[in-house]
């Protein structure tokens, strides 16, 4: 069997299945944890506090305007290259050919121009994100393997795929088989690591923005 | 280069047969520029082809559909009249020769014993080696012995279409009887793989007629291709390569984009990690290929291209179990069974915490009790 066959086949299918597994795992898991209860006063009735809780679920994904100086410049390079990615993934023609196959559902593609543009910008944000990990010295301290493996694991997805769509680095075959290799590899760690945060940032945040509301914080 | 003291040169042929030099330097010019090599070698090589004996050809056929030779005989340039009677001397191919039964075996055992260490062999089919070769015999010998007995005298081996060179249909999964290509079987001489289902006729001929015009074997690619007609992906000449890159794909064989032109990638086409000349010799004389004709390209001169899933379904598509097309309802198998493994963990690792948590507050309890 040759690569792209494996990485689109048998390791393709443990990969899916060892994502599945392991998000469901981390949510039910999650979601059934035992929330303390609190005898506290309540200062908002529970409606409001759900509602506060909403608030602050699209306020906190925003720089908040005190802070718009020293945090914009980092929000700007996170939204840009998770735009980028978004793009990448769900607008080049390849991509949605994988996605009508697993779900039965098709859209239209961009031309690959601009998807190559998009790549090209998104990989450079990623370098960028990467120099304010290691120059900034409270997110050097705060950073571990988990932090540069998701994104060396992000990362390598992206520059496989452009070099295959490039032509370089070796046969086309041969690239585009590590390119889904490397999909397949990022499908594996999803669960396990940070980019769980995917599946985790709302929620969390919903649930933190009710439990403060009911305390009466402002969201 | 091979000598044949009897036999006349193939300037000596060509002259015979009324083709004056002029037109048979042409004739080689035309073939340089189908092998891409500069205009001047043309000349270079009509020279030393007309000097050049021709060389004894041993044609063998094994398993195989003759599909192969069906499509050597369809060459224009140049023709197979021309390539038999001016520059090779076919000495036996049992399809298309007169002879046949014993009369045959015995000019294909003339031919290896006149000619011995000098004769181009060409191979057309898989071996097979099961039931001790039993599913593929000659005159009464399995395949297998006569590809290990011709091939001691062989100058090189020509193995034509994905049969010979890498198994090919016979050798696709179960591969009932054991079938080979040839380059498992013979280890010990040059072997020049010209794959296809069938391959291109001009790339059979063009790849004789350099080894001849050489007699050395033409720079190979790893799967030992020969690299001018195997250098470049189909898809990296396809005149269809602008709508791919613009993102316009037929979605059905009969939608708008079809009847536009579109790219057929969505269709199925292997063309990305297809290597083979279609898109520039092409077929019929140059007169189209496939993907012209409005069909995504198979792969059919990649190795292993039968196992390698749908015909018709995208290259980036996911591809497991044995037709090797997955439906929503497959991954909703996958999907679903392991969400029921991770749904399962998920409550038995939040009944641990929930255990944990209650141990932890029982003991604080305690302690505060003690502590009071
Ligand atoms: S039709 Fe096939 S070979 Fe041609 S551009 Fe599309 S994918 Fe490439």
């Amino acid at each position: 069997m040759d690569l792209v066959s494996f990485a689109r086949g048998p390791a393709l299918e443990v990969a899916l299945a060892v994502f599945c597994l392991g998000v469901v795992w981390r949510i039910v898991g999650f979601a059934l944890l035992r929330i303390r209860r609190n005898f506290n006063e309540p200062r908002n009735s529970l409606v409001k506090a759900i509602i506060g809780g909403v608030i602050a679920t699209g306020s906190r994904s925003w720089p908040h305007s005190e802070f718009t100086v020293r945090t914009g410049a980092g929000e700007a390079l996170g939204y840009g290259y998770h735009i980028g990615l978004f793009i990448v993934i769900l607008a080049f023609a390849p991509h949605i050919a994988f996605f009508g196959s697993l779900f039965g559902v098709t859209w239209p593609a961009l031309p690959n121009s601009v998807i190559t543009i998009f790549s090209v910008l998104t990989f450079t944000l990623l370098l960028a994100v990467l120099f304010r990990r290691v120059t900034h010295r409270v997110l050097r301290m705060l950073s571990n393997f988990d932090d540069y493996f998701s994104w060396f694991i992000t990362t390598l997805v992206i520059v496989t795929g452009l070099m295959a769509t490039a032509h370089i680095g070796g046969p086309y075959q041969t690239i585009l088989g590590l390119h889904i290799l490397s999909f397949d590899a990022l499908l594996v760690w999803f669960p396990f690591g940070k980019l769980m945060h995917a599946f985790y940032i709302f929620p969390s945040r919903a649930i933190n923005g009710t439990l403060l509301s009911r305390k009466g914080a402002a969201s | 280069m091979a000598h044949y003291h009897d036999q006349p040169t193939i300037g000596e042929m060509l002259e015979r047969h009324g083709v004056s030099r002029r037109t048979f330097i042409k004739y080689c010019t035309a073939m340089a520029s189908a092998l891409a090599l500069p205009p001047l070698a043309g000349r270079a090589m009509a020279e030393q082809l007309r000097a050049a004996l021709r060389p004894s050809v041993i044609y063998l056929s094994f398993q195989e559909c003759t599909g192969c030779l069906e499509s050597l005989i369809r060459s224009f340039s140049p023709s197979i009249e021309n390539l038999i009677f001016d520059v090779i001397s076919l000495d036996y191919d049992d399809t298309l020769m007169a002879a046949a039964g014993a009369q045959a075996e015995m000019a294909r055992d003339k031919a290896m014993k006149d000619n011995y260490g000098k004769y181009v062999l060409v191979i057309d089919g898989s071996v097979p080696t099961g039931a001790n070769g039993a599913y593929c015999a000659l005159g009464g010998k399995s395949a297998v012995d006569i590809l290990r007995e011709a091939a001691k005298g062989a100058a090189a081996i020509v193995c034509v279409g994905t049969c010979s060179s890498f198994g090919g249909v016979p050798f696709a999964d179960p591969n009932p009887t054991q079938a080979w290509p040839v380059s498992d079987i013979v280890s010990d001489k040059p072997i020049v793989n010209v794959s296809g289902c069938p391959p291109i006729p001009e790339v059979i001929t063009g790849t004789l007629l350099q080894f001849i015009s050489t007699g050395k074997v033409p720079d190979l690619d790893e799967y030992r291709r020969p690299k001018v007609f195997f250098g470049n992906t189909i898809h990296d000449r396809c005149y269809r390569r602008p709508f791919y890159d613009q993102g316009k794909f037929a979605k059905s064989f009969d939608d708008e984009g079809a009847r536009n032109g579109w790219c057929l990638f969505e269709l199925g086409c292997k063309g990305p990690t297809t290597y083979n000349a279609c898109a520039t010799t092409k077929w019929n004389g140059g007169t189209s290929f496939p993907i012209e004709s409005g069909h995504p390209c198979l792969g059919c001169s990649e190795p292993n291209f039968w196992d390698k899933g749908s015909f018709y379904s995208a290259l980036s598509a996911p591809r497991w179990g044995k037709a090797g097309e997955v439906s929503p309802g497959d991954v909703l198998k996958v999907v679903g069974g392991a969400a029921a493994v991770g749904a399962a963990l998920g409550v038995a690792s939040a009944g641990l915490s929930r255990l944990r948590q209650r141990h932890i507050e029982k003991s604080t309890t305690n302690n505060e009790a003690k502590e009071s």
